[in-house]
């Protein structure tokens, strides 16, 4: 800490530490704390909050397990089938993402030239340029029952009757996939641009095919990359929410939707905690696996 | 295994560069050939051809007798020593040795079994689990030459491996990479710019300039007889004396420079073949550093010339003795430490010496830069 300040000075010093203070206690420590008590206590009117009735209960957890009191069925199969299906999808979307994204990060580290390139990463940004929810919008338009992609499949003979995509959640993957393939592409990037192209070389030179050169070599080295990758995209498409009310069929539920259902539809912002707490768990347990997973550091995926 | 390695009137451009221009040399099966030449001078494009990595843009490029065009790294009898080495990181020494063969389908305990002999070879016995970072960088040297060699190749090409390491470190692997060659008995080809790594390992060397070869030939008879002015200054130290030419007698030359006449021999254009001067040519009289005396009782040899002392730089087991004939025409030569340089003295005016034998007449034409 001395060196810190000796090293800095006192101005820049203070105005870290305070911005970094701010930041972690105010921004992130006390609203999740504050979200966590919430979510072990009963929805009570504002007028009865530290009554005697304002004790801590596990009832909004045994909600999303067992469903209402009033229920014939034994467990609350909507809310967990939601949450399971959420989860599973994230992952879906998140190898998807991956096998995607890849060859696209590997072109840009190792096969382009530096222009063609810069060219591709700025023909990968100015898309996102245009706020989410209007890209889930044109997303929707292109899939359709009517949209641009049926048009031009039944004029061109290839199908008889339209396809119902958003039905089908084809337009919903797309969309969740393409709404955050930059948080994947770029940490691959990173970890490719790295490594060193005599180590391709090499292996060619040593009889290796395209394919275990891969698998060999460059997927090792950027495994931190991938895991970071994967980390953020399935963080993202987990906790998204514009989204899925856009682009989801109208049988498909978003957790998420279930999170803003309870805090701003039904006033229910206890449950709308464990709710987002349930998320938030299972964000983390998945981050340490990936971790587990990749053998991978926490100090590497950040890097 | 070995094969031989031929380039037919091979170039290679970029754009409208050339970095390799109509090269035609033929490198003999079991040799320990070098490409020498100064950074730029194409010499890793002619091993990039010869590997694979690049295919010639006019010319052929033949392995064993067998035309490589259209055929990948991956598919020729040749493997390739990086500059940097490039072992893999994350994988063991004996995974890295055993690589090639990984790719190929040997089993893992044949794999293994391939990978100590090979580490007995160059004498790394029972380090095959380390990561490569554990080693020291003649270690890794060794393993890099032993995954090059586990698949058998017929021809080892080597870009300039030796040049990361310290002094002697490279000399000590200069001994043990010609020991490697003799063993396995395979061709060898190694690109190098120290001349001295070149001289010392190969059995024949080809020195290149801006692309092109400026000769090829034995060690010595490059040393000795270089063709061009170019040759004569870059393997190895030379004096150029510019001057023109006064009489020629069979292949003896006498050429008038900085109001000195010296006698030397006229140098070969091609291995049976001197250059033809008549008088009033434009020529380059080269001597050596270490062919230069000073005269006196015991050395008096048919060329003579006196300059000025400028400095005296000590060089271990060498001493270099820097002169001036005038202000233009500077001299340098170097005697061993052992021998008494006290008579010299900065400023003085000393007589030299040296033997027309040992002189070497050429047409003008560009130096190495220094």
């Amino acid at each position: 800490m001395n060196y810190f300040f000796n090293k800095n000075g006192p101005l820049i010093s203070t105005y870290f530490v305070i911005a970094i203070v701010f930041w972690l206690v105010f921004l992130i420590i006390i609203p999740q704390l504050y979200m966590l008590d919430l979510s072990f206590r009963p929805n009570l009117p504002p007028l009865l909050r530290g009554g005697p009735d304002d004790v801590h209960t596990l009832t909004h957890y045994k909600y999303f397990i067992f469903g209402s009191e009033t229920s014939d069925d034994p467990y609350n199969y909507v809310d967990i089938g939601v949450f399971f299906n959420t989860i599973s999808t994230a992952i879906f979307v998140t190898i998807i993402n991956l096998c995607f994204c890849y060859p696209i990060a590997f072109y840009m580290a190792k096969v382009a030239s530096p222009n063609t390139s810069r060219l591709l990463i700025v023909s990968l940004i100015i898309p996102f340029w245009i706020n989410e929810l209007l890209r889930s919008f044109a997303l929707r338009i292109l899939f359709a029952g009517e949209g641009v992609i049926n048009n031009i499949l039944l004029g061109t003979g290839l199908i008889d009757s339209g396809i119902n995509f958003i039905a089908m959640d084809v337009a919903l993957y797309t969309g969740l996939t393409y709404a955050y393939i930059l948080l994947m592409i770029f940490p691959l990037y990173n970890a490719i641009e790295s490594l060193d192209k005599n180590q391709l070389e090499a292996a060619k030179d040593l009889g290796s095919s395209t394919i275990r050169t891969h698998w060999r070599i460059v997927i090792p080295h950027a495994k931190a990359g991938i895991a970071s990758g994967c980390t953020m995209v399935f963080m993202l498409t987990a906790g998204a929410l514009a989204t899925p009310v856009v682009l989801s069929s109208p049988n498909t539920y978003w957790f998420t939707q279930l999170i803003y259902q309870w805090f701003n539809m039904n006033d229910n912002w206890s449950r709308g905690s464990a709710y987002s707490i349930l998320l938030l768990t299972v964000s983390v347990v998945f981050v340490l696996l990936m971790m587990r997973i990749f053998k991978v550091k926490i100090g590497e995926i950040i890097r | 295994m070995s094969a031989d390695v031929e380039l037919q009137n091979v170039s290679v451009t970029f754009g409208s560069f050339y970095a390799a221009k109509n090269v035609s040399v033929k490198i003999k099966e079991g040799e320990f050939f070098s490409f020498l030449g100064p950074s730029g001078c194409g010499k890793t494009t002619l091993l990039r051809a010869i590997s694979g990595f690049l295919d010639p843009s006019e010319g052929k490029v033949l392995i064993g007798g067998q035309d490589m065009a259209g055929i990948g790294p991956n598919k020729r009898p040749t493997s390739l020593i990086f500059q940097n080495l490039a072992l893999f990181p994350l994988m063991s020494v004996a995974d890295n040795i055993a690589f090639s063969l990984e790719v190929r389908g040997v089993g893992k305990a044949e794999r293994r079994k391939r990978a100590d002999e090979l580490l007995e070879l160059i004498a790394l016995t029972g380090q095959g689990d380390k990561k490569v970072h554990e080693l020291s960088g003649g270690q890794r040297q060794r393993v890099a030459i032993a995954r090059a060699l586990a698949i058998e190749p017929e021809v080892l090409l080597l870009d300039e491996p030796l040049s990361a390491l310290d002094l002697k470190l490279r000399q000590k692997m200069r001994t043990e990479l010609r020991a490697i060659q003799k063993r396995v008995g395979i061709t060898f080809i190694y690109i190098t710019h120290d001349q001295g790594e070149a001289l010392t390992m190969s059995d024949r060397v080809a020195v290149m300039n801006e692309g092109e070869l400026e000769q090829v030939g034995l060690c010595d008879d490059v040393y000795d007889f270089p063709h061009t002015p170019f040759v004569a200054t870059f393997v190895g130290e030379n004096n150029p004396f510019y001057g023109k030419v006064i009489s020629v007698e069979g292949d003896m030359v006498k050429v008038e420079s900085h109001g000195n006449i010296f006698s030397a021999k006229a140098g070969k254009i091609e291995d049976k073949h001197i250059h033809k001067f008549s008088n009033g040519d434009d020529v380059i009289m080269f001597i050596r550093p270490e062919s230069i005396f000073i005269k006196n009782e015991n050395n008096k040899l048919d060329n003579n010339f006196i300059a000025k002392v400028n400095t005296i730089e000590f060089e271990g087991n060498l001493k270099n003795i820097y002169l001036s004939i005038n202000s233009n025409m500077n001299v340098r030569f170097s005697v061993p430490n052992a021998v008494d340089t006290s008579e010299l003295s900065n400023g003085k005016d000393v007589e030299l010496t040296f033997s027309s034998q040992k002189a070497i007449v050429l047409p003008r034409g560009s130096l190495a830069v220094d």
